[in-house]
């Protein structure tokens, strides 16, 4: 559609609009046809549209609990993932782990993304949102937890042993058995 | 970051567990190693004269070393290096096809085949005592007899067939205490003469058939005054002794057996001379020559025993073997110095007047004086006579002279190595280009092109046989400037000719020689020997316009309280910075671990007396000095009376007038070995510049064990007396062998274990927190290695990681050896098939590599192997968590792979040891062995993780990237047009 726009600007010298959205009716020079009162339509619409919003808003709230729970699945094909990856560091394990890893992360960033679409004023997105966050965190905890036991987490003394120097000495002694 | 640190070891040990293979490939020889072939000082030199094609001469050396040289380029035909206790003692050739030597002190005589240096016959000759050994071969005009050889050795004459080397006969002498002194045969006879002093003023002759051995005449005749033991053969039936107190001359002529004296003296002889007189060696017939005092005097022997000066000359002269010339006459040569020429003159032995040949020749400074002088002639295509000399210099070279020049000459000097040190090469200076021998860029290209071809496997034969050669021709190795992998360095390499060399480690070539002035004989110093080298000064801060310099120890004399003598070299020059005597003695150098502000090392050097010296004599390093003086100790080994002391230094001398360079010493402990149970065999320490990267070892489930790292400790290795000789000279009963590990500041025993039926020698290696020795099991009639690991057990609690975390432990605080930390210790013993003649560990920059031992066998090869081999953790059956963390399953004896030797089909002949050198790059080290050859390698011992392989293929690299990125072109390009052609659709 972009591109048809773009060409649409630059290679076209002229054009004809069939649409009129203006629905003011002093913006328009031409008078209503006969017999239409444009106010009862709106009195009409009024009406019609509550119902509408309220059905939509219920959609919305059951399409935003939907997504909330979405990580779940995802989270049990993690874990089955992981069950066969092994617990030896290989590239397949690694793959796997840091997907695992990743996919949570991303998803905690673009929590406002997900539930942009079920933004409305009289949906409560603080439970769906609370869920999905926690599950997110739950497959965090679960690469996490896979990390370790790849042995890749520094939870023993020996990660953080092996990188200190020897300590050095006081004393200096030195001598050999006297040259010949 | 500690994770991924984590994981590049665990991919380590995941590939170091794929079982490294450390072998190369063929065509991979020559690229990294250079062997280079030695002889030693020559002894003698017998010249082939035989008309075969090419000229050879056999030499005999110190070395032990007897091998045909090649007289056009010096280079050796073949070659036999005995062992260390078989000096040759004489050589010669025998039936034009033979070269017999005789060596073991007169004891084993040995036929080589001329041309191919195959042994033909071995004999050995049993006698009761040591004598003065001779070798001599009949001379017979007829080719069809059999020549005798007549040898003199263990105070019997023997007759040997030269055949078969079967004895023919054997003569003991009945006087006791006869000492031979000549065996002669005159010309065209059937019998020798056998003479000698049976005391101070009695000499004897024996007539003995040469055919059978049997006493024909023995005669003997007293002297008024006392012989010097000094003899000098003139003709076949004159000889001329000094008498005792080396001012008179006594003719000895032996008439059908008769002995008759005639006494001269020396001052009638010769006006105006004083002095002691020493005889000097002369071949020749009729001529003999005197020195006294530094006068040379060429004395002629007419008839009747009248002596006659013929010639007195000041300068050093040194006269050569004679030469049968021509029919009936004896040619010599006569070499004498004059300032840096030297003047070659050739004489007829019968005619002094006259010379055939005087050459003068320009001379090395650096090859000293002329020790030994061969002559041989050959025929000139005008039939006229050319000579060839051959000259042994002091600096050990052997130089082929002919026709007033140097045709060619080998650095002899470098088959005794005594001392090695290495010395980082000048680094590249922006403008001043040592890279002129760099390719163009077409030739660059050509040889990746190539290289290219030989990847893909497109290269015809002579396509690969170009790669070699550009491979093995690669400039970048020799050039004289430092590089970014450390691999270029100047090993530093001291002789015991006195002579240091510097040879590139890229392909083994001297960049500089010199013969030190003051390891050469003078006055003051009788005696000299280099001892040690030492890195004196290495700059780091003004390493553009600083060189760095070494430190030669020496000594006069071998006593303990010989004066010391100290020279300080430039190592990119060669040139002596400074040089000179000590007014004390040198049993210990020790070099300090701080430097002063011209990054000069502070050097201690111990006397006999026990005062240490401070070297540099410079207050500002007596300031840096006397501020560590409570932290320095030092430890001396009495291996004869079996104690080691330690020693504190004190801050004065005592009994020294005021020195303030000068500290005395006090002695803190003694450890006293019972001197009827053991005997101290060998003592070894760590490396001083090892570097080690982790004080943790991290073994299964992460556990940690903490090495104990300290560079105060002391190996020691005893031996019951009864079993410190040879093998097999002591039954296991009486034979053990106890190991200790020693602190060094207190003098506290860490470790002691005994190992019976169990004896020397014993080789070890220290390094890290690890030994392992080598010595034979009399039990199992093998030999064995050990291993000790020591692990501080007072820091095993260090294992909360929160406290890690927060940085709140103790592992990094420094140590004292007076806090007595509690050590524990794992070993294990394993059978090893090889004796051993040296043993080294390998040293990288960081420590972080993975150790090989170089275990220098007793074929003169050098074998890496694996340190995971000698882990006292090994069991028969490893946990699949131990095998992960790569314990090799225990097996009885360690395995010796064919492909992991060093050396891989090459001989270090006579290998006296093995040095190891950390390059700049962490995975490789750089291996010296030496002996009577040299042979230098590079070693990557987990292999080059950290740098691409040599072969690897830069121009495919370039290509498959100029590839991907012409594909991109070309798909963007297309995916446009098809773009496009979608819109007008």
């Amino acid at each position: 559609m972009e591109k048809g726009k773009a060409v649409m600007g630059s290679g076209r010298r002229w054009a004809v609009d069939f649409t009129d959205n203006s629905t003011a009716p002093s913006s328009r020079d031409i008078p209503d046809p006969p017999g239409f009162i444009r106010a009862s339509i709106d009195q009409d619409d009024s009406a019609l549209s509550r119902q509408k919003k309220d059905a939509e808003a219920n959609w919305k709230a059951q399409k935003a609990w939907e997504v909330a729970q979405a990580p779940f699945k995802n989270l049990m094909m993690m874990g089955f993932m992981m069950w066969m990856a092994g617990s030896t560091v290989h590239l397949f394990s690694i793959g796997i782990t840091f997907s695992a890893l990743w996919q949570p992360i991303s998803a905690l960033q673009g929590v406002g993304k997900v539930f942009e679409p079920y933004k409305d004023n009289k949906v409560d997105l603080l439970g769906p949102k609370l869920l999905f966050i926690a599950l997110n965190l739950g497959g965090l905890a679960l690469g996490v937890w896979k990390l370790n036991t790849l042995g890749l987490l520094p939870t023993h003394a020996s990660d953080w042993v092996s990188s200190l120097p020897p300590a050095q000495e006081i004393e200096y002694s030195g001598g050999c058995i006297p040259l010949q | 970051m500690a994770a991924a640190v984590r994981f590049f070891i665990l991919l380590l040990l995941f590939l170091s567990s794929l079982n490294p293979i450390l072998s190369l490939y063929e065509d991979q020889v020559g690229l990294v190693d250079w062997h280079q072939q030695y002889i030693g000082k020559v002894k003698h030199a017998v010249f082939h004269t035989q008309k075969t094609g090419r000229k050879r001469v056999v030499v005999s050396t110190e070395e032990n070393v007897v091998a045909s040289l090649d007289l056009r380029h010096g280079e050796i035909f073949w070659r036999h290096v005995l062992g260390t206790k078989d000096a040759i003692d004489g050589i010669d050739i025998a039936l034009g096809k033979y070269v017999i030597t005789l060596s073991s002190g007169g004891s084993i005589l040995r036929a080589w085949n001329l041309p191919d240096g195959q042994m033909v016959w071995e004999s050995s000759l049993q006698g009761p005592k040591d004598s003065k050994t001779l070798l001599l071969v009949e001379k017979s005009s007829k080719v069809d007899k059999d020549n005798m050889v007549i040898v003199l050795g263990r105070g019997c004459l023997h007759g040997v067939s030269s055949v078969d080397g079967e004895i023919l006969w054997k003569k003991e002498f009945d006087t006791q205490s006869l000492k031979i002194q000549q065996v002669i045969q005159p010309p065209g006879s059937d019998f020798i003469y056998v003479v000698g002093f049976s005391s101070s003023s009695l000499f004897e002759v024996y007539q003995i058939n040469a055919k059978n051995g049997e006493e024909l005449q023995h005669e003997t005749a007293a002297f008024t005054g006392d012989f010097s033991q000094e003899l000098s053969l003139v003709s076949s039936e004159t000889l001329v002794a000094l008498d005792a107190a080396r001012s008179s001359l006594v003719t000895i002529s032996l008439q059908s057996g008769k002995i008759s004296f005639q006494q001269a003296y020396i001052s009638h002889l010769v006006e105006g001379s004083s002095g002691p007189a020493v005889m000097l060696p002369s071949p020749v017939t009729g001529i003999f020559a005197v020195k006294i005092n530094a006068v040379t005097v060429f004395i002629k022997v007419t008839g009747e025993g009248k002596l006659e000066v013929v010639d007195k000359t000041e300068h050093t002269t040194i006269i050569s073997d004679a030469l049968p010339f021509t029919e009936g006459q004896q040619a010599f040569a006569l070499v004498q110095h004059e300032g840096n020429k030297i003047h070659l003159i050739m004489k007829l032995a019968d005619n002094w007047g006259s010379d055939l040949l005087k050459e003068t020749i320009e001379m090395d400074q650096q090859r000293g004086l002329v020790h030994k002088v061969f002559v041989n002639n050959y025929i000139r295509t005008d039939r006229s006579h050319g000579f060839r000399v051959l000259v042994v210099m002091e600096d050990h070279s052997l130089l082929l002279l002919q026709q007033g020049a140097v045709v060619w000459s080998r650095e002899e000097s470098l088959a005794s190595i005594v001392d090695i040190t290495t010395s980082e090469l000048p680094l590249e200076k922006q403008g001043v280009s040592v890279a002129k021998v760099e390719h163009n860029l077409f030739e660059w290209l050509k040889g990746h092109w190539l290289k290219l071809k030989g990847t893909l496997m497109l290269a015809s034969p002579e396509d690969v046989a170009a790669i070699q050669k550009i491979r093995l021709k690669s400039s970048e190795k020799s050039k004289m400037t430092r590089d970014h992998n450390g691999f270029r360095k100047l090993l530093i390499v001291l002789t015991r000719a006195g002579k240091l060399f510097a040879l590139h480690t890229g392909d083994g070539r001297i960049v500089w020689s010199l013969l030190l002035p003051l390891l050469r004989y003078s006055e003051n110093c009788q005696h000299p020997m280099g001892v040690n080298l030492y890195q004196w000064q290495v700059p780091h801060h003004h390493a553009m316009d600083e060189n760095p310099s070494v430190l030669v120890v020496g000594k006069c004399g071998q006593s303990s309280d010989a004066l010391g003598v100290l020279s300080f070299v430039d190592t990119y020059t060669g040139k002596v910075l400074r040089s000179f005597g000590l007014d004390h003695s040198v049993a210990q150098v020790v070099p300090l671990p701080s430097t002063d502000s011209t990054e000069q090392r502070l050097h201690l050097i111990i006397d006999a007396d026990k005062h240490a010296h401070l070297y540099p004599k410079t207050p500002e390093a007596v300031g840096i000095f006397q501020s560590e003086l409570s932290n320095i100790y030092g430890y001396s080994i009495e291996a004869d009376n079996g104690i080691i002391k330690g020693h504190a230094l004190k801050s004065k001398c005592v009994g020294k007038e005021a020195d303030e360079y000068c500290f005395g010493t006090r002695e803190l402990w003694s450890v006293v070995f019972p001197s009827e149970s053991e005997k101290i065999i060998a003592t070894v320490t760590r490396r001083p510049n090892e570097v080690v990267h982790t004080q943790a070892k991290v073994i299964v489930d992460q556990d940690v064990m903490y090495k104990y790292i300290s560079r105060n400790l002391l190996f020691v290795a005893t031996v019951a007396p009864k079993a410190s000789g040879e093998i097999g000279s002591a039954t296991p009963e009486e034979s053990w062998l106890i190991v200790y590990l020693i602190d060094t500041v207190t003098g506290r025993i860490l470790h002691r274990m005994s190992h019976h039926g169990s004896q020397g020698p014993v080789h070890a290696v220290f390094s890290e927190n690890w030994v392992v020795y080598h010595y034979f099991n009399l039990r199992a009639h093998r030999y064995e290695m050990s291993v000790i690991e020591i692990y501080d057990q007072s820091r095993a609690e260090n294992k909360d990681v929160w406290k890690l975390v927060l940085g709140k432990h103790n592992l990094t605080s420094p140590i004292s050896s007076y806090s007595r930390p509690e050590v524990v210790t794992k070993s294990q013993s394993y059978f090893f098939t090889h004796s051993v003649k040296a043993m080294a560990v390998t040293l990288t920059a960081k420590g972080i590599t993975s150790k090989q031992l170089l275990i220098g066998t007793i074929g003169d090869q050098v074998l890496a192997l694996d340190k995971r081999f000698l882990d006292p953790r090994r069991t028969v059956n490893p946990t699949q968590a131990e095998k992960e963390e790569g314990i090799i399953p225990l097996t009885d004896s360690l395995p010796i792979i064919p492909q992991s030797y060093v050396t891989h089909a090459l001989k270090v002949e006579g290998l006296r040891g093995i040095i190891t050198v950390p390059a700049k790059l962490e995975s490789t080290t750089l291996v010296f062995a030496h002996g009577v050859d040299l042979f230098f390698t590079q070693l990557a011992p987990s292999r080059t993780y950290d740098s691409l392989t040599e072969d690897f293929s830069y121009a495919l690299l370039l290509l498959t990237i100029i590839a991907l990125v012409a594909a991109i072109f070309v798909t963007w390009v297309l995916s446009e047009r098809k773009d496009l052609q979608e819109k007008w659709r």
